[in-house]
């Protein structure tokens, strides 16, 4: 009877557990579908046509790794590399330099701050294509505003978007205008959060200015740089609206980055399957690109 | 009450005689069925221009004529290019009718026969109305639309052909008379040079890709005068090829503004308008901006000459637009309803009359009356007229004209900058010229 009697406990614990997950699985479905259909299909079907001779208005045949093999004997596509590397390298370190001395200036207290701060802020609100039309007026050699006003200053004109050798720093004068203001953003942001003991305690062992930002602000800083670091490397590798509408690329191919490159091969001469294999070289330039910078992150963070 | 005179019984009589084919022609008119589509709706494609605008701001007639609705869109030129090729690649186009350039998409189009052959449709009266008069469009144009297996898979829309815009003051200030040649052009250009005063006497395309339109020029005076043989094979490191790129660069590098490496029509035309260039060769379609008061210090100062002539022949390139029904279209005969309006002789007259550029059609440039109340002066029109007799397509018939273009062009950009045209050409002609073998292959 004992038995009898601890039976009904021994089958309350024993109840078979229902297996919520079998149902749960569903409400996953419309999110996964989403996933595969913008996301890994894309991805799947770039590879695929990347091993394709596709033409737009044409066939397409199984061409296996000819494409990756042509890209990298293709000068065109190696310089454009190289530009590519050259403008970012440009268009990182201006925006990061005066983005910082800009937030540094704007974390101190003066008359009219927020004023200041709004207008600087300013040029990231445009959007780039009505941007690049204006400074493409400006730069024009005769008639542009920009050799006007050095003239006025008695200094010779300059060729900017006109001639290969000026190009691409001008292409970042433009860079540099338009994205400074969210550097400045992050790293105001990193200043607001400092503590201000490392300070003090500076103060009294008789720090200067420069001892302060280099031992205290530029150590503490240091996250919020590698973040401002990691979205301008970002940005700038697929910088394409400002130079696609200032010069197209030109002139000849002295501004053409690897984004005009691969859509001139996509959206021009219709070899979808050559600009997929570029697409595919690309992805994994940014993705190393942003696993060291997430590294470098991580390290700071460290620090 | 009025004296029943001679000159009233030979009205009369007149009246009598020519009643029969007023009536026939009448009877034709209403026997004509515009409402047979009424309800339907049209989408057109096109590229934006001031002929699309023209369209657009017009095509209430259309939808009152025919009772069809228009959807009507105008895309820039380079967008609208690669929007309608990839829609037609994907088999099911959103537009009814699209506007297409010939001189860069028309062998694609023909190839993968994305527009219907239209002659059917032209041969079937009851779809075709009496006075659409297709005898009136030019044979240049009829012929830039006909494919070479003899579809015509487009309607003509407009012709835009090169053509040489001169400062008059800067010309009467010097006492130089209007160039011939082009070797008169680069005397005449050099002679107008001041870069002190930074005037300059010749403005052109200089940008990669533009600049092909302005070389070709160059080419077209040359013994061979095209880029690209009948059988397909490249022409552009020939000796002419070599000898229309030294002229071409010589005149851009000596006599031309600092920059224009970089410069498309759009800073020419604002060079040009300032009143800074004496020459430009560009299309038609410049003369509207250049005759407006309120943006243009040239207005009424204007000339207008045909394309100079080469040392061989004299042509100036051709250029040319037209209107195509896409295969895939349900509303086939509403579209080609639509096709005859925005290409028929109303239409043609007002891209003639407004500058928008030269027609298609005949008719416009004998409208004397037309002509005469425009706002441009004779020598304009009469430029038309005869650059359209010594016309000839400025850019090679193939696929892939655009990386043509590019490869080209960039060889273009650096021989103004002063690299030597025998190695620049031999290069690009040997990076184009797979490309070429590849896409004639598929073909």
């Amino acid at each position: 009877m004992s038995g009898a009697a601890t039976l009904p406990a021994t089958a309350a614990t024993a109840r078979p557990r229902r297996n919520y997950a079998r149902r749960y699985v569903w409400f996953v479905v419309p999110a996964a579908i989403v996933v595969l259909s913008v996301i890994l299909f894309p991805w799947v079907f770039t590879l695929f046509m990347s091993a394709h001779d596709w033409k737009i208005g044409g066939g397409h045949s199984y061409v296996g790794l000819d494409n990756y093999r042509k890209l990298f004997t293709d000068d065109r596509f190696l310089w454009s590399m190289a530009r590519t590397l050259y403008f970012t390298a440009l268009a990182v370190i201006g925006p990061m330099v005066l983005g910082t001395i800009a937030a540094l200036v704007f974390a101190r207290n003066f008359p009219l701050r927020g004023l200041a701060r709004t207008v600087f802020i300013l040029p990231m609100m445009a959007t780039p294509v009505a941007v690049a039309l204006v400074w493409t007026m400006m730069f024009h050699p005769q008639l542009g505003v920009l050799n006007w006003l050095l003239t006025q200053f008695g200094l010779p004109p300059s060729m900017w978007i006109y001639d290969a050798n000026t190009v691409i720093p001008t292409l970042v004068m433009v860079e540099v205008w338009h994205w400074t203001p969210l550097v400045m953003l992050i790293v105001l942001g990193g200043l607001a959060s400092l503590p201000v003991d490392p300070y003090e305690a500076a103060k009294i062992d008789g720090a200067n200015a420069w001892q302060a930002f280099r031992h205290i602000t530029f150590p503490l800083l240091m996250p919020f740089l590698v973040v401002a670091l990691i979205i301008r490397t970002i940005d700038a590798l697929k910088a394409f609206d400002t130079i696609y509408v200032i010069t197209q690329g030109g002139p000849g191919t002295s501004s053409e980055t690897i984004n005009i490159f691969l859509y001139l091969q996509g959206f021009a001469y219709y070899n979808m399957g050559y600009a997929s294999a570029v697409v595919v070289v690309f992805f994994l330039i940014i993705v190393s690109l942003a696993g060291v910078l997430l590294w470098a992150r991580n390290r700071a963070k460290d620090l | 009450m009025s004296e029943f005179t001679r000159r009233v019984a030979l009205r009369g009589a007149a009246g009598l005689l020519a009643a029969p084919a007023l009536v026939e022609s009448v009877g034709a008119q209403q026997a004509f069925d515009w409402k047979r589509f009424k309800g339907q709706r049209v989408e057109a494609s096109l590229t934006a221009n001031p002929r699309s605008s023209l369209l657009i701001q017009h095509q209430k007639e259309f939808e009152e004529l025919t009772g069809i609705r228009v959807g009507a869109e105008a895309i820039p030129e380079q967008q609208h290019r690669q929007k309608f090729a990839i829609e037609f690649a994907s088999g099911r186009p959103s537009f009814d009718v699209v506007g297409i350039s010939l001189h860069v998409s028309k062998r694609q189009v023909g190839r993968a026969k994305w527009t219907t052959d239209i002659r059917p449709l032209l041969q079937d009266p009851t779809m075709t109305a009496p006075d659409f008069d297709f005898a009136d469009y030019g044979s240049g144009p009829v012929e830039y639309s006909t494919q070479a297996d003899g579809r015509m898979d487009t309607l003509p829309e407009f012709t835009d052909y090169f053509i040489l815009y001169y400062n008059k003051e800067l010309l009467a200030a010097k006492n130089i008379a209007v160039p011939k040649t082009f070797d008169e052009l680069y005397t005449a250009a050099k002679a107008l040079t001041d870069p002190a005063k930074q005037q300059y006497g010749f403005v052109g395309r200089g940008l990669r890709n533009a600049n092909v339109t302005l070389w070709a020029s160059f080419l077209l005076g040359t013994q061979q005068r095209d880029s690209v043989s009948p059988d397909m094979k490249l022409l552009t490191d020939t000796p002419d090829a070599i000898a229309a790129t030294e002229a071409y660069a010589r005149i851009m590098r000596e006599c031309g503004p600092p920059g224009n490496v970089g410069f498309n029509w759009n800073e020419c035309q604002t060079t040009f308008m300032q009143g800074r260039a004496a020459f430009w060769i560009d299309g038609v379609g410049f003369a509207a901006p250049l005759e407006d008061k309120a943006r243009s210090r040239v207005a009424g100062k204007v000339g207008y000459a045909v394309s100079p002539a080469g040392p061989a022949h004299h042509h100036c390139c051709l250029f040319g637009t037209a209107f195509g029904i896409s295969e895939q279209s349900k509303v086939r005969g509403a579209a080609w309803y639509y096709l005859q309006w925005a290409s028929g002789k109303q239409n043609q007259l007002r891209y003639l009359t407004s500058g928008a550029g030269a027609p298609a059609r005949t008719s416009p440039f004998r409208n004397e009356e037309a002509i005469a109340s425009s706002r441009f002066p004779r020598e304009f029109f009469t430029t038309l007229v005869e650059s359209g007799r010594i016309a000839r397509p400025g850019l090679p018939e193939i696929v892939p004209v655009t990386e043509f273009r590019d490869t080209i062009g960039t060889a273009l950009t650096n021989c103004i900058g002063g690299a030597d045209a025998a190695t620049e050409l031999k290069r690009a002609t040997e990076a184009f010229r797979p490309v070429l073998e590849q896409s004639e292959k598929a073909s």
